[in-house]
């Protein structure tokens, strides 16, 4: 097949070339096209500076000087940019945090006896998390300890008290807790003002951000943003990471693992289910139901030869670390996926769907299934999830999938025949146990230089980057400087798509680390999950700080976003600054505006938290700049 | 020759254009690094409007454009394009081309006494502020091919049934 320069610019990867070929030589329109056709982009709206929140706007201030330099209200260009900035992360914080909640919630219920479509699978895990939060573990009976640990969780969601969320108490290396506390000390004096940094109660945060940007409020660029920090650290250390912790108590912590990554998964011979979106409820139990007996004889029935169940987006990282369902893709694979023409139903819970899959699916035979009370999308089918139903849903599913295969066109099929081998389910636990238990072996290999220091690239695809283009050449320039890479999202997939994560992939690597690979048998690029469980690298990175009895911002570590898109991203990099990593972020989010903003993210936030967001848009010289930060925090500790 | 035409009813009053002529203006050429050049750069097309309409105005290069008679400098002249250009090096600031104006088009450089005005972007094939313009309410086209359309328009109205 012969592939375009212009489907070369969208994509590197050559399993979603040939879809895009394809795409393009049927005139099948996709995210490209449609944000081919919103250009030109509003200037405003790329630096920040419209402001709709009340109804005498929508104000802008002149970035040239000439027009307004205030909005109605007399709010300025720093204050429209900042209120604009924490609204992201309070979005963010909130998809992360209230997908947290559901797991809470279940096992609650499972805990009550309400549930009895799910089991506690990782009672050990159960017993960390009860320990790390002071809970009596000893001889315990499980359900007892799941009911207080997610009565626990549940409380740090709406308590209405002062006190710091307990899960950040027990979780928060010591040294960044009592720094946070400072800080807030610190610009409380320095602003007269009460400014809060330690999150009180995850929903609490949010809703404050909700207020405070609401007309009228608050002003100050520092006191937005502090709130801002306040709602991230409460998503992080808070939401996200009891979203990853009681999931891994309810399904399973991941172990180390091979899977299969890329569009070439969907098989022609069987009848293929995506899983798309970002929680395992539900997408877990038609892993479960389309593996049984009573769903292949079905499948077999209709001339397949089973049923295939593979993952897409985070979702599909869900499934992957703990079972090693293959993943089809990642963010801009979830149309190609359709067009391949091979998937009978493609099932979708929450975040980061197009909702341009409803008319795509019409396009093809595939059923097109929103199973979410969140989460509408006109020209779906709608099947409702309810946890107590769990499997009579799933069944449901797995059966409309099975019973489609008959209205598959052959013709129309085409599957790219590419697939790339990795090795994931990096959990915190699996990479102690790969390192013999304890982090020593990571951190003396940190000391003696073979591994300079450690990346973590997360999140998303967007199509005004060429698709996995940054993530895949950051990372490969990153491991070359011996800098181990870690991730989880959209990064993890374009990772086992290229190949990264594979022990193999380790001659790739500089000589230090690729040596470290080899002992531990592991690869340069470590999966670690799906976008919630950028909670595994905080407590990985709080492992290391307390280890070592220093604090994260002391430790030669990075973080980046490089084809960033979502709110969520702008929530994760600021939980990864206000922990004390350095952030890189591209493309460039709305703050360029507000002279101020920019100051506080990429200056200021050194001096405070020991990490500050940079920009950069060619992967090589982040990746210098990333070295360059990892050196001068090697010298700090005497390297 | 294409000349740089307005539809004033599609105007959003967005001033995506007004910001197009500034980075266009600059000397890094991009929104991001223009909004912190010093001299800050200028834009030469102007959204006005009334609260009800908006008009995205700039130099309409008049054939006999009175700014060019009232330069008693010699500052103005007209270029191959038939554009009317500004020669800064000559220009005195005396005002006068912005009085004889019928558009207003005219403004002050913000850090000399010497005026600032649209040179329809020499270097580009189509000018800024048409390439940003996302509702099509500024064109840059034939004459002969606005006029054609619009007569294809008033056809189409006088056939339609209803019109009354």
């Amino acid at each position: 097949m012969k592939i375009s320069e212009k489907v070369k610019s969208q994509s590197v990867d050559p399993a979603s070339r040939e879809i895009l070929q394809l795409a393009a030589d049927q005139e099948i329109e996709t995210v490209w096209n449609r944000l081919e056709k919103q250009q030109p982009q509003c200037g405003f709206g790329e630096l920040g500076l419209c402001c709709r929140i009340c109804a005498m706007g929508p104000c802008r201030i002149d970035p040239f000087g000439e027009g307004a330099q205030k909005g109605a209200c007399g709010a300025t260009a720093d204050t429209i940019v900042a209120r604009h900035l924490v609204r992201m992360i309070a979005g963010g914080a909130a998809a992360h945090s209230d997908h947290g909640r559901r797991p809470a919630l279940l096992l609650k219920e499972i805990a009550e006896g309400h549930n009895q479509d799910y089991t506690i699978k990782d009672p050990k895990k159960l017993k960390a998390i009860a320990g790390r939060l002071g809970l009596n573990t000893e001889n315990r009976d499980i359900k007892e300890l799941a009911l207080e640990v997610a009565t626990i969780a549940l409380n740090d969601f709406g308590k209405q008290d002062e006190n710091t969320l307990a899960f950040v108490k027990a979780y928060a290396p010591k040294k960044r807790l009592a720094r946070w506390q400072k800080i807030a000390d610190d610009l409380s004096a320095l602003s007269e003002k009460t400014i809060g940094i330690l999150p009180r109660g995850i929903d609490r945060e949010i809703v404050d951000i909700m207020h405070r940007t609401h007309f009228g409020v608050d002003h100050g660029p520092l006191s937005l943003i502090a709130q801002g920090v306040r709602a991230a650290i409460g998503d992080g250390w808070g939401g996200s990471l009891i979203a990853t912790e009681l999931q891994d108590v309810i399904f399973g912590t991941p172990k180390i693992r091979e899977a299969t990554a890329n569009l070439g998964v969907l098989d022609k011979e069987q009848v293929n289910i995506v899983v798309h979106g970002h929680e395992p409820v539900l997408s877990e139990k038609i892993v479960e139901l389309a593996a049984t007996e009573k769903m292949q004889e079905l499948a077999r029935a209709q001339g397949a030869k089973g049923v295939n169940v593979v993952g897409m987006c985070c979702t599909g990282n869900e499934i992957l670390m703990r079972h090693g369902v293959p993943i089809a893709g990642n963010e801009l694979q979830q149309e190609l996926a359709i067009i391949t023409g091979a998937v009978e139903l493609m099932s979708v819970d929450v975040q980061c769907i197009f909702p341009a899959l409803a008319e795509l699916s019409q396009c093809f035979h595939t059923h097109f299934v929103a199973t979410s009370d969140q989460a509408a999308f006109p020209g779906s089918i709608h099947i409702q999830f309810e946890e107590d139903k769990a499997n009579l849903c799933a069944e449901r599913i797995v059966t409309m999938a099975v019973k489609n295969f008959i209205n598959r066109k052959p013709e129309r099929v085409q599957i790219p025949a590419f697939t790339s081998q990795a090795m994931v389910g990096f959990s915190v636990e699996a990479i102690l146990e790969a390192l013999g238990g304890t982090p020593e072996p990571l951190l003396d290999a940190i000391k003696s230089g073979a591994i300079k220091g450690v990346v973590g690239i997360v999140g998303c695809n967007n199509p005004k980057v060429t698709h996995d283009y940054y993530h895949i050449e950051l990372a490969k320039a990153l491991i070359a400087k011996d800098i181990l890479v870690i991730g989880s999202g959209c990064w993890a997939i374009a990772a086992a798509k290229a190949g990264l994560m594979q022990v193999e992939t380790a001659k790739d690597a500089g000589p230090g680390l690729q040596q470290v690979c080899e002992a531990l048998k592991i690869p340069p690029c470590l999966h670690m999950g799906s976008c919630v469980d950028c909670s595994r690298m905080l407590v990985l990175a709080g492992a290391l700080a307390d280890t070592l009895g220093v604090d994260i911002d002391d430790l030669p570590l990075v973080g980046s976003a490089p084809e960033w898109l979502t709110e969520k991203a702008i929530s994760i990099g600021t939980f990864f600054v206000a922990s004390g990593v350095s952030v890189h972020l591209w493309p460039m989010p709305p703050i360029a505006g507000g002279a101020q903003v920019t100051e506080i993210l990429t200056e200021t936030a050194e001096e405070v938290f020991g990490g500050a967001f940079f920009v950069e848009e060619d992967p090589l010289k982040a990746a210098e700049k990333m070295a360059e930060i990892i050196a001068g925090k090697r010298l700090a500790l005497g390297l | 020759m294409k000349e740089l035409l307005i539809r004033a009813e599609r105007c959003l009053g967005c001033r995506s254009c007004e910001l197009a002529c500034a980075v266009e203006h600059s000397t890094g050429k991009s929104l991001l690094s223009a909004i912190n050049e010093k001299p800050q750069p200028q834009y030469r097309v102007h959204v006005t409007s009334d609260g009800n309409s908006s008009l995205p105005l700039q130099c309409r290069n008049c054939e006999d454009a009175p700014c060019l008679t009232a330069c008693l400098a010699g500052a103005l002249h007209r270029d191959a394009r038939g554009v009317v250009l500004c020669n800064s090096d000559l220009c005195i600031g005396c005002w006068m081309c912005l009085m004889v104006c019928p558009f207003g088009i005219i403004s002050q450089n913000h850090n000399e006494r010497r005026i600032v005005k649209c040179d329809r972007c020499p270097d580009r094939e189509i000018p800024a502020c048409v390439t940003a313009c996302p509702s099509g309410a500024l064109v840059y086209r034939e004459i002969n091919q606005e006029s054609r359309e619009k007569r294809q328009q008033v056809l189409k109205k006088l056939q339609t049934p209803s019109a009354k």
